[in-house]
């Protein structure tokens, strides 16, 4: 039986490079045939947002996420999973997260950094403040119902 | 016993306090008596508590339900639903 694999998480304020961490994967070896990635980017509709500030829980974000990532590498054949979640002040247009997964085949690829997201937008300690461009605070991002049901949807059928 | 509570967005905000050491009086079992407690604590609390239902809590640093026994806990969070990624 083939090691289990370890997913990489990693909670960071500063950027992340999307071919670099697809390349960290998938060198010096053969047996990827899938990788997919998720990239969430800070989104400006109106053009009065200036930036996003993302507070976090430390440790418990780390922990959060490590246990979503360690239940789809046990729920889908990977050879990598990576996820990365940024914290700070982020630009219209910068990045926040991001998921890889690598696999054999792309749906069980596609299917795990789809649950990983479903879940780490319900589940992992974040939260977005807006800030305006005219000087003043947007208030506190409020969560969707749509993100928790999409979440729920990756439950087990009783 | 100390237990350690550490407070998050909007209810960081209007408690005024990023986190704070407190004594538990008895009687305090679940996570429903700590939110119904600390509700009562002054003006911020009761208007960072003052819909318990949507408080999101977890017990040394994982989610549990307001039903959760906190006995043994050593850090307690308080935060609003998430809304990363």
């Amino acid at each position: 039986m083939p090691a289990a694999v370890v997913p990489t998480v990693r909670i960071q304020r500063e950027d992340f490079d999307v071919a670099a961490e697809i390349a960290r994967l998938t060198q010096g070896r053969a047996d990827i045939g899938a990788v997919v990635t998720f990239s969430g980017l800070c989104r400006d509709e109106q053009g009065a947002l200036s930036a996003l500030e993302l507070e976090h829980y430390p440790g418990m974000a780390e922990a959060e996420i490590s246990r979503i990532a360690t239940e789809a590498v046990q729920r889908w054949p990977l050879q990598g999973l990576t996820a990365i979640h940024r914290h700070g002040k982020i630009a219209p247009g910068d990045n926040i997260v991001l998921v890889v997964a690598a696999s054999a085949h792309r749906q069980a690829a596609f299917e795990a950094a789809n649950f990983l997201m479903d879940y780490l937008k319900s589940r992992a300690p974040f939260w977005k403040k807006e800030h305006r461009t005219d000087g003043s605070e947007g208030g506190w991002v409020e969560a969707k119902e749509a993100d928790a049901r999409a979440a729920q949807r990756w439950k087990p059928s009783e | 016993m100390t237990t350690r509570l550490i407070y998050f967005a909007w209810v960081r905000e209007r408690i005024g306090l990023p986190e704070e050491d407190v004594d538990l009086p008895a009687g305090i079992e679940t996570v429903a008596d700590l939110l119904r407690w600390l509700k009562s604590r002054g003006e911020g609390y009761e208007h960072a508590l003052q819909y318990p239902d949507v408080i999101r809590v977890a017990i040394n640093q994982e989610h549990v339900e307001h039903r959760e026994k906190i006995a043994g806990a050593r850090e307690i969070a308080l935060f609003p639903p998430m809304t990363g990624g």
